[in-house]
């Protein structure tokens, strides 16, 4: 079996035991970067010569016997919307294209701290917003799969080189879905935590209430390897919570005994692709089998859940982009340029003697914000800032803004209702396998609703996970979503590690890899 | 808006989203609005931009138009998904980013500032 064959927790287990060096495992890992990423497109960025000197560093001290930390060694890629100090993040934008953080966010310095060796910043729907990658400014990731087909997103890149095998750990992020749809579409397993449950300091924010960050591996083990590295209290993140992180990878063999899964009875019905369905029942069938007991159960306000989170995620991602304005960090406008054409505008409208427009006229430093932001921000994030402008702005607050707030608490107690009688609830990720691409551009309210049966778990502040249950007749992967209540992410992996346990979906392989 | 929705969409196959329920047409927004809302937030928008963003902001808030049928009378609106407390700490002196760091990824810079265009006396 080759190296990148091998699972995260097998890897560090060679490592440890000196059959392989960190520099051959790089080296292994980077050639099947150079190999096949020219046509997966997952990296926006890799530093061979960067990654080879943090091999041969910690090679050497391990050789030298010094104690290291939990990765040592082990290759792991980031998600390009992690601050990553002195390096390019560039959340996928031309607004921050030549953005050099100051600083590094606290889970790249977790990372750093457990001795992993980052290999590079994947690629992302442009600061996170997107569920195909295709928002990425700079080039969609495609499916390890089928090439022509999306990775789904916004984690596309994260999601993609772990099912191409250019990376035996990956960290995503997920505001509505972004680690469990991209997950789901390649075939991996990847899970988003409670929210809380890791710091988002250096997370560039998209939604502050609904952004969590989190591992994607091929399996449930190696998730909660990473996220014992990645959770815990952060006095940088005041949402952060202060609770003791579990030993996930120590519990995570013990099975759920007596389990109760509830399937959600609005989750089966019109627009769920056949297979998808076919596949999620027959994982239940297999919980079953392994003595768990399935019953239906409803969430009444899951209906509301994507119009309620399509005001709150642009009403918070229009404050937090509102920084971007050509001042202090990214891009900036020719100013040059700008001068000239608000001269060339005030020229005209003097001439026809239109005060009222002459009054209106944009000030220089207003003109130089919006046409740094109209340049600097592609289609789907201006988007998002115009309906998160309109539902903030005045006489529509109340309306859209303080409406969804309430019909997000109405949501949450659905789930807690409902696990007052189930231990997990589980369903599909997506309503079908991974699309063309090019196939919902130009329609975004498609794109919007494709999210879900996975927004729920961001508005309500749930951990969910996505595992691999199964392949449509074309080969495409179909994911399984598993929700537990808040902080419950450890009953998440070990049911999530009952069902690998049983199947062997999660070791496929893609023929491109 | 309608119109367009089926002239340009009508052929290819829409998602649909289950259980849905009816919907109105009620919450339309106008190109002026769209063009007002451009400006509140900073976003300069072409022509064609605007006339694109109508349509699909109309389409995407008539769709949102759905939560008018949740009775919400009496529930608490949730901002946030854990009760967090106010998160104090000790006030003490730290370190803080260094002027030349955090003028580092100024666009437009002198030794000591940002650089902006000239704001006053402007006409």
């Amino acid at each position: 079996m080759a190296l990148i064959d091998h699972t995260a927790t097998e890897l560090l287990e060679q490592l440890a035991a000196g059959r392989v060096s960190s520099i051959e495992l790089t080296q292994a890992f980077l050639a099947q970067i150079e190999q096949h990423d020219a046509s997966v497109k997952a990296f926006l960025r890799v530093d061979p010569a960067a990654a080879l000197a943090r091999a041969q560093e910690i090679d050497r001290r391990r050789a030298e016997g010094q104690t290291l930390g939990r990765l040592a060694g082990l290759p792991v890629a980031v998600k390009d919307l992690l601050c990553t100090q002195g390096e390019p993040t560039t959340c996928a934008s031309r607004m921050l294209e030549n953005f050099r953080p100051p600083y590094d966010a606290t889970v790249i310095a977790r990372l750093k701290a457990a001795d992993a060796v980052l290999i590079g910043k994947t690629n992302m729907d442009e600061f996170a917003m997107g569920g195909s990658n295709e928002n990425s400014a700079f080039f969609p990731t495609r499916n390890p799969w089928d090439l022509s087909r999306v990775p789904g997103g916004s984690s596309g890149g994260a999601a993609a080189c772990v099912a191409a095998r250019m990376a035996p750990l990956s960290v995503g992020s997920d505001t509505g879905g972004s680690i469990r749809c991209p997950a789901g579409l390649c075939g991996v397993s990847g899970l988003k935590p409670t929210y809380g449950r890791v710091s988002r300091y250096g997370l560039v924010a998209f939604a502050s209430s609904l952004d969590q960050i989190g591992p994607l591996a091929w399996t449930v083990d190696d998730l909660a390897l990473l996220l014992e590295v990645l959770a815990g209290h952060d006095p940088r993140d005041s949402t952060s919570v202060n609770l003791p992180v579990p030993r996930y990878t120590e519990t995570i063999r013990q099975p759920l005994e007596g389990l109760r899964i509830g399937l959600v009875r609005e989750h089966f019905g019109e627009g769920l692709d056949g297979e998808v369905n076919a596949a999620v029942r027959e994982a239940m069938r297999v919980y079953e089998s392994l003595g768990a007991q399935v019953k239906w159960l409803s969430l009444p306000h899951g209906k509301y859940a994507v119009a309620t989170y399509y005001i709150i995620a642009p009403c918070e991602a229009s404050s937090n982009l509102a920084r971007y304005d050509g001042v202090h960090y990214g891009y900036r406008t020719n100013e040059k340029e700008m001068l000239a054409e608000l001269q060339a505008d005030r020229a005209r409208l003097q001439k026809v003697r239109d005060t009222a427009a002459l009054e209106d006229l944009d000030s220089a430093l207003v003109r130089l914000y919006r046409r740094t932001r109209d340049e600097g921000f592609g289609p789907e994030v201006k988007r998002r800032v115009m309906l998160g402008t309109y539902a903030l702005s005045a006489g529509y607050y109340d309306a859209y803004y303080k409406k969804a707030l309430r019909v997000r608490r109405l949501i949450r107690q659905d789930f807690d209702r409902a696990f007052e009688e189930v231990d997990l609830i589980a369903g599909p990720v997506t309503p079908t396998p991974a699309y063309k691409i090019g196939e919902k551009v130009d329609d975004p309210l498609s794109m919007y609703l494709y999210d879900l049966y996975t927004v729920s778990a961001n508005l309500a502040g749930l951990p969910g996970i996505s595992v691999p249950c199964g392949f449509s007749s074309s080969e495409l992967p179909i994911g399984l979503q598993l929700q537990a209540p808040p902080f419950e992410e450890e009953r998440l992996l070990r049911g999530a590690r009952m069902f690998q346990q049983a199947t062997d979906w999660h070791t496929r392989k893609p023929s491109t890899a | 808006m309608t119109k367009e929705r089926g002239q340009g969409r009508g052929a290819k196959p829409r998602f649909v989203a289950p259980n849905l329920g009816s919907r109105t047409l009620a919450m339309s927004i106008s190109r002026q609005e769209v063009e007002k809302i451009a400006l509140l937030g900073r976003l300069l928008l072409t022509e064609e931009e605007l006339d694109r963003m109508t349509v699909q902001m109309g389409g995407i808030l008539d769709y949102m138009d759905l939560l008018g049928e949740v009775d919400t009378e009496g529930v608490e609106p949730m901002a946030h998904a854990i009760d967090v407390a106010n998160a104090f700490r000790d006030d003490r002196v730290g370190s803080s980013l260094d002027r030349e760091a955090a003028l580092a990824n100024a666009p437009h810079r002198d030794a000591q500032c940002y650089l902006v265009p000239a704001v006053l006396g402007e006409g």
